[in-house]
């Protein structure tokens, strides 16, 4: 008898074990701190860079809302600019052609744009997957960009849209110079989003897409609404990725169609993959490495530059297969063990 | 009352090659049925076509009398049909766990929740343990899937299959792949499923299906050779002639 209890009581234990681990794995974490730290140090460290800063975190937002879909939910896609620029364009006609130039409501416009096509389009799209819908993805980007060329009587076409001025932030902050006011901005705005986020991937939705990247055939076999599911992300990231395309407008007071190039859609998954997919801080490690070193190898030669990135994308796809974060856990985990032993 | 699962005249040909031919198939409520035949009968086919995996070119299924021939392999999970598969299909890089969440997430509807946490609510994570418990995993419920011995995940995926609360289980040879020193155990867990679960089992191991099985249906080219009891199948010439003839080398376990 005395067998049997012990061997009940460990297994009680385990499953306390067990139920403890899931309940604790959303719960916030010290280090996750550490981002925001260093984002809020940098607006006091470099003070006369704020306007670079700003497009970095543009990026970190474009980049987040990439690893939802393709991190977490395993979707490939080369056409994520296609969200960016409609909510880039959102933002613009909105100045442009209409004379509405409040910021904040902007971006409610641009997240809903973004994502009405994002629901359209990812309900045609996602029955495909793997290169179909890499293909695509990148159709429908260069369709829009092209649509933009068409009317450019309203897009402004590659001359785009210049000029533009947003009302102040609130009401009350207008922008300098120098950046800050954009710099917070655009702080504020991926933080925001960044629960959303965060709260979304450590739901039983966010759950439910990890599963369909690790088993789609499992997950039909469990009754799980796959393209649903799929559409359902594909469309928040969309709108998302509309949020980044409209701060980047109003951040920099113009915007051409090239917000819709291949370019912008191959750029910001090298920076997602660099930094590390399916951990949401990737997208701030990625976007803020490549950024920094776009930055330095353009001042160091303006004509060679690009062997810079290149040079890292080789030394990450080598060193690096789960990203700049990977490596750190790694490198973490090689650390501990050493001293363990 | 309808049977649990009924295929009526169900036909399917991957090009010109019929796989599938006019097979007729009924599962009452509780049956222990199994499936047997020699490999490339269509036993993997049939299942996938009964599950929707696979559309068939004519024919219909029924479960409880509803026809499900033209719904989702999704919907038709929901309704309680669920299945193993010969090959594992498990969330590898999850936990055994997160498996059996997930599963109990689907199937009732948690996982259209986009804001709650995933680890919320206990009564998802209990009853997730319950099925680990019953199958004696509980030890490694917080172990990648991926890190476990075949064997074990071989009985993940059928406590996933259960975590569905199904009304009819599939069985696509559950102990493929498994060294026999352990095959037992998941024979003895099939042994004790629920009575009210209709259960057709692929199995080429005649010992558990004369075992488990109180009826037989043998597939041969796509078509049903014969349905009977144990009993009259192992009587029946013909079927020693096609099928347990071959048996007694012990032929390939894949199916």
């Amino acid at each position: 008898m005395a067998a049997s209890d012990t061997k009940s009581a460990g297994r009680i234990e385990a499953r306390e074990r067990a139920a403890e681990y899931l309940l604790s794995r959303h719960r916030f974490r010290w280090p996750e701190l550490l981002p925001w730290l260093i984002a809020i140090a940098a607006f006091f460290i470099f003070p006369d860079r704020m306007t670079f800063g700003g497009q970095v975190l543009i990026m970190v937002l474009f980049a987040l809302s990439l690893d939802l879909i393709l991190g977490y939910a395993g979707i490939v896609t080369l056409g994520h600019a296609a969200f960016f620029g409609i909510g880039a364009y959102t933002a613009g006609l909105l100045i442009a052609r209409l004379g509405y130039s409040e910021p904040i409501s902007t971006l409610f416009a641009a997240a809903a744009m973004a994502g009405l096509v994002g629901l359209i389009t990812g309900w045609f799209l996602l029955r495909y997957r793997g290169l179909t819908l890499l293909m695509l993805t990148l159709a429908t980007a260069i369709m829009l960009q092209e649509t933009g060329n068409l009317r450019s009587d309203i897009s402004g076409g590659y001359d785009g849209l210049p000029g533009l001025t947003i009302s102040p932030l609130f009401g009350k902050f207008d922008y300098d110079l120098y950046g800050h006011v954009n710099y917070l901005y655009a702080l504020g705005v991926l933080a925001v989003v960044f629960y959303f986020v965060r709260r979304i991937v450590y739901s039983p939705f966010g759950q439910a897409l990890t599963g369909i990247r690790e088993n789609v055939r499992r997950m039909h076999a469990i009754g799980s609404p796959v393209h649903r599911r799929l559409v359902t992300v594909y469309t928040i990231a969309a709108a998302i990725a509309g949020i980044a395309g409209a701060l980047f407008t109003q951040t920099n007071a113009y915007v051409t169609l090239t917000v819709f190039d291949f370019d912008n859609s191959a750029k910001v998954m090298v920076m997602l993959i660099l930094g590390g997919t399916g951990r949401l801080y990737g997208a701030f490690a990625g976007a803020v490495v490549y950024m920094v070193m776009e930055d330095y190898f353009s001042k160091l030669s303006p004509t060679f530059w690009q062997f810079g990135i290149g040079l890292l994308l080789v030394l990450a796809v080598l060193f690096a297969r789960r990203g700049l974060l990977g490596l750190i856990e790694d490198a973490g985990k090689y650390i501990s063990e050493k001293v363990k032993s | 009352m309808s049977a649990a699962l009924e295929v009526q005249g169900l036909n399917r040909a991957f090009g010109a090659l019929p796989v599938t031919r006019d097979v007729n198939l009924s599962l009452e409520r509780g049956a222990r049925r199994a499936l047997i035949g020699p490999n490339g009968a269509g036993k993997t086919t049939l299942v996938n076509l009964i599950t929707g995996a696979l559309k068939p070119s004519s024919g219909r299924v029924l479960l409880d009398g509803a026809d499900i021939t033209a719904t989702s392999q999704a919907e038709r999970a929901r309704r309680g049909l669920a299945r193993t598969f010969q090959i594992n299909q498990l969330f590898r890089g999850l936990t055994v766990l997160e498996n059996l969440c997930m599963t109990i997430g689907e199937r009732d509807g948690e996982c259209n929740n986009l804001w709650r946490a995933a680890g919320a609510k206990r009564s998802v994570i209990d009853e997730a343990l319950d099925h680990l418990d019953s199958l004696r995993l509980v030890d490694d419920s917080l172990k990648l899937v991926r890190e476990l011995p075949y064997g074990r995940q071989r009985l993940v995926e059928i406590a996933i299959a259960l975590a569905q609360k199904p009304r009819v289980l599939l069985l696509d040879e559950p102990a493929a792949g498994v060294p026999s020193s352990e095959s037992h155990l998941i024979l003895d867990v099939v042994a004790a499923l629920d009575p009210d679960i209709a259960v057709l089992i692929i199995e080429h191991d005649m010992d558990v299906v004369f075992r488990f099985a109180k009826a037989i249906t043998v597939l041969v080219q796509g078509a049903v050779f014969t349905h009977g009891t144990p009993a009259e199948i192992m009587a029946n010439a013909d079927v020693r002639a096609v099928y347990l003839g071959e048996e007694g080398h012990k032929g390939g376990r894949r199916g």
